[in-house]
């Protein structure tokens, strides 16, 4: 009779082609058409910002979990990759290097590793590091550089308020806002990125192919970013039908600020989003709510990060009260 | 052709690699000895009948049923019983055995051993019933549930549907398949005896669409058999499991929390069953032979084998071309819900379908990682459970909580596990869930 060594284990013997590291792989490569964009309109400061924002991310994990916690190192599973990008992402293209240093230590240190590393996080961590360095430096923050077309000089930008920052100030003063609008860049701008903004968030167009290839890859699902974009729709469509001289249309505020990213990428996060169908959709519609809300009566001119941390907040309750529907349940 | 049906919630596509697809069963030679265990079926073991020393023929009754739910267990080959004793079975633990030196191949009288078949069917209700449960039939399936007592519907309850398992969603096996093809009538007269002691005028065979040519065949053989439909099936993992199977046919949910099939008026059968109650109930032959998948990327000769229960899965290995030198992993069954066997002298039993060999490479199971609470495991659960959530409060030993969640209706059909991408062992913690959640539940019953 043989000899042999014989692996014995329980079923499944065999395993889908599935990973995280492809799934992380799938979000860095969905997001580079938007990079891309950035590149063209904000020149070497894009490709500084990322860059600085990726190796900070991975370096800050590579060493809190070689020499801190003392665990297995797991920067290769690309988690701190995609974070350093969604961080860049969200912050203006020309803040300086060490401000975003500082917030890649508050995205992996704080918002990550605190909580026990990958998938022990309550909250989004890039969006954490940005709420951070928004709170603590809201000057340079909201300092946004001007878009300047295939110029990659290092050439100090000429910097102004987002759309949303200039409708904000506006409404403020009394003006209403149709007026507003013929000094805001038109919906075509917004659709391909030609405005100030986030370094990530301003073209709607890439991001959506970056989505397109997210969805085909089964990353992620539409529950989460349809409920979102679609709640914000119609709350934003309400409130101009009842006043489009102090609201703006809903195209407007779909098309501008980091919605588009907020809602594919960040609300989309598989760690801090709910886990079932039902689940999924109320998150998705709690965080339009909310963004509507602090866009039209809040001080600050953009919600989505606010919207996406509150509701990462009561994730776990959420998927407490949404189950899936078992099989076989006998409907009372 | 009907359109293709399908259960309607989770589900995965393993690739199917049924390598032995084409492959005519052969007949595998006689062992020089056999080794057959009393307890190869669901329920209480049998007892031996026989002592050292006696001399059977092939059908010989050596152990008598246990119980209700248990099953008759009957020589396999002809010869001598050298010893009653103790071996390790596919489970990995010892069992008792019955261990049969073969001398010859000398069959009792009462089987019909010709190859005519026998459409007619003239046994009434409660003979066939009789004659099942007499030659020890069980579900060849791979729960080995006893046949007979399948047939017995409960009072209050009544069938309404007969659905044969033609499905074999495994990947690798191919038993159910070419006993479709090369057994069809067989299997149809068996069918309509299935029919005829559960009363009822309609039947139901599911195969999925990877086997064209069974589906085609038998939908031409059909014709001859009234009552019998064939219903073509998505290719989709778990879809030969019994509650996905009837919801894909009929639309009705077996109630969870301990319903059976019945409650919804269907009986599910396994081809290959069907095929061995034709033997039975018109051939006289007891349950003791079965047709085995041998395969495996590294095997010479993947194949199907007629072989005698008992015979050793080492027999078996050789016939294919002998065990490949990187092998790491050999399987009962197949690859999502198998058992890895502890070495290869074990016997063939009435639930083996078929042996799987892994290599060296595929038999490692990959690094884990941690959640990242993707959700994929929901997804594809066709029960609709949350198997994230099982295995942690499962290693977090919360029983109580895992039993409110509903890890009992955990069919264990490996989806949740085989699509994390985080390679996490879900069902071995689900099934450990499972197993202390029993036991708080058989203590509550006992108090």
């Amino acid at each position: 009779m043989t000899t042999k060594m014989l692996t014995v284990s329980p079923s499944p013997h065999v395993h889908g082609d599935f990973s995280t590291q492809r799934i992380m792989l799938d979000v860095a490569i969905a997001l580079m058409p938007a990079f891309l964009v950035s590149i063209l309109y904000f020149g070497m400061g894009a490709i500084k910002v990322t860059f600085i924002a990726v190796v900070a991310c991975m370096l800050f994990e590579y060493l809190i979990q070689k020499f801190l916690l003392k665990v297995p190192v797991t920067v290769t599973d690309g988690s701190a990759l995609v974070s350093g990008i969604l961080l860049a992402f969200n912050v203006p293209s020309s803040i300086p290097t060490w401000m975003v240093v500082l917030g890649a230590l508050v995205t992996i240190g704080v918002a990550k590793m605190s909580f026990g590393g990958l998938g022990k996080n309550p909250f989004n961590p890039a969006l954490v590091g940005r709420v951070f360095l928004l709170i603590s430096f809201p000057v340079d923050m909201t300092n946004w550089p001007r878009p300047r077309l295939m110029d990659f000089s290092f050439a100090d930008a000429v910097s102004g308020a987002t759309a949303l920052g200039k409708l904000k100030e506006g409404l403020m003063m009394g003006e209403t806002v149709d007026k507003l609008m013929v000094d805001i860049p038109g919906y075509l701008d917004l659709f391909i990125g030609n405005v100030n903004g986030s370094l990530g968030e301003m073209s709607a167009m890439a991001l959506l192919i970056g989505a397109v290839y997210l969805l085909m890859r089964r990353v992620i699902s539409l529950y989460i970013p349809l409920s979102f974009i679609l709640s914000v729709v119609i709350l934003t469509g309400i409130f101009w039908l009842y006043n489009p001289s102090r609201y703006a249309d809903p195209l407007f505020h779909i098309l501008s600020g980091g919605l588009m990213l907020g809602a594919w990428f960040m609300a989309t996060d598989m760690v801090t989003s709910p886990m079932s169908k039902m689940g999924m959709m109320i998150f998705g519609i709690g965080c339009g709510l909310i963004t509507v809300l602090i866009r039209l009566f809040g001080a600050y001119p953009e919600g989505v990060s606010f919207a996406i941390l509150i509701m990462n907040a009561v994730v776990p309750l959420i998927n407490r009260s949404c189950k899936p529907k078992r099989f076989g349940e006998i409907l009372k | 052709m009907s359109d293709l049906k399908t259960f309607p919630q989770g589900g995965v596509h393993p690739s199917d690699q049924k390598l032995s697809a084409h492959k005519q069963i052969m007949v595998l030679k006689l062992p020089p000895v056999v080794k057959i265990p009393l307890s190869q079926h669901l329920g209480a073991p049998a007892m031996a009948v026989v002592k050292k020393g006696d001399k059977v023929k092939v059908g010989t009754l050596i152990a008598q049923s246990g119980g209700f739910i248990s099953a008759n267990i009957h020589a396999s080959v002809s010869g001598t019983v050298s010893m009653i004793g103790e071996s390790t079975d596919t489970s990995g633990y010892l069992k008792e055995v019955v261990i049969i030196n073969v001398e010859g191949d000398e069959w009792e009288d009462s089987i019909d051993r010709s190859s005519d078949l026998k459409k007619e069917i003239v046994k009434t209700r409660e003979e066939i019933i009789e004659t099942v449960k007499n030659l020890g039939l069980v579900g060849l399936g791979g729960a080995t549930f006893p046949t007979h007592v399948k047939l017995m519907v409960p009072p209050g309850k009544k069938a309404q549907i007969l659905i044969i398992n033609g499905v074999e969603c495994e990947p690798y096996l191919t038993s159910d398949h070419r006993v479709m093809l090369e057994r069809a009538d067989e299997m149809l007269v068996g069918i309509k005896i299935i029919m005829k002691a559960l009363s009822v005028e309609k039947a139901v065979i599911g195969i999925e669409n990877n086997k064209s040519d069974a589906i085609k065949h038998l939908s031409d053989k059909i014709k001859d058999y009234p009552g019998i439909t064939v219903q073509p099936l998505k290719v989709m993992y778990p879809q030969g499991g019994e509650k996905q199977l009837i919801k894909a046919i009929t639309g009705r949910e077996v109630p969870n929390k301990g319903g059976l099939p019945i409650d919804v008026g269907v009986v599910v059968q396994n081809v290959g069953t069907a095929f061995s109650v034709y033997e039975a109930v018109q051939k006289n032959k007891p349950l003791l032979e079965r047709i085995v998948t041998i395969t495996g990327k590294s095997v010479k000769n993947p194949g199907n084998y007629l072989i005698r229960i008992g015979t050793s899965i080492a027999d078996l290995i050789e016939a294919a071309g002998g065990l490949p030198e990187d092998t790491g992993k050999i399987i009962s069954g197949g690859p999502m819900m198998g058992k890895a066997l502890t070495g290869i002298d074990v016997p063939v039993v009435k639930g083996t379908s078929g042996i799987l060999i892994m290599t060296k490479k595929d038999a490692k199971r990959e690094l884990q990682g941690s959640c990242i609470r993707c959700g994929k495991c929901i997804s594809v659960c066709p029960l609709g459970l949350e198997p994230y959530l099982l295995y942690q409060l499962s290693n977090r030993r919360k029983f109580d909580r895992l039993e409110s969640e509903d890890v009992m209706n955990c069919c264990e059909c490996g989806s949740c596990q085989y699509t994390c991408p985080s390679s996490l062992p879900l069902l071995d913690y689900m099934r450990l869930g499972k197993l202390e959640v029993g036991k708080l539940i058989r203590a509550r019953k006992n108090n």
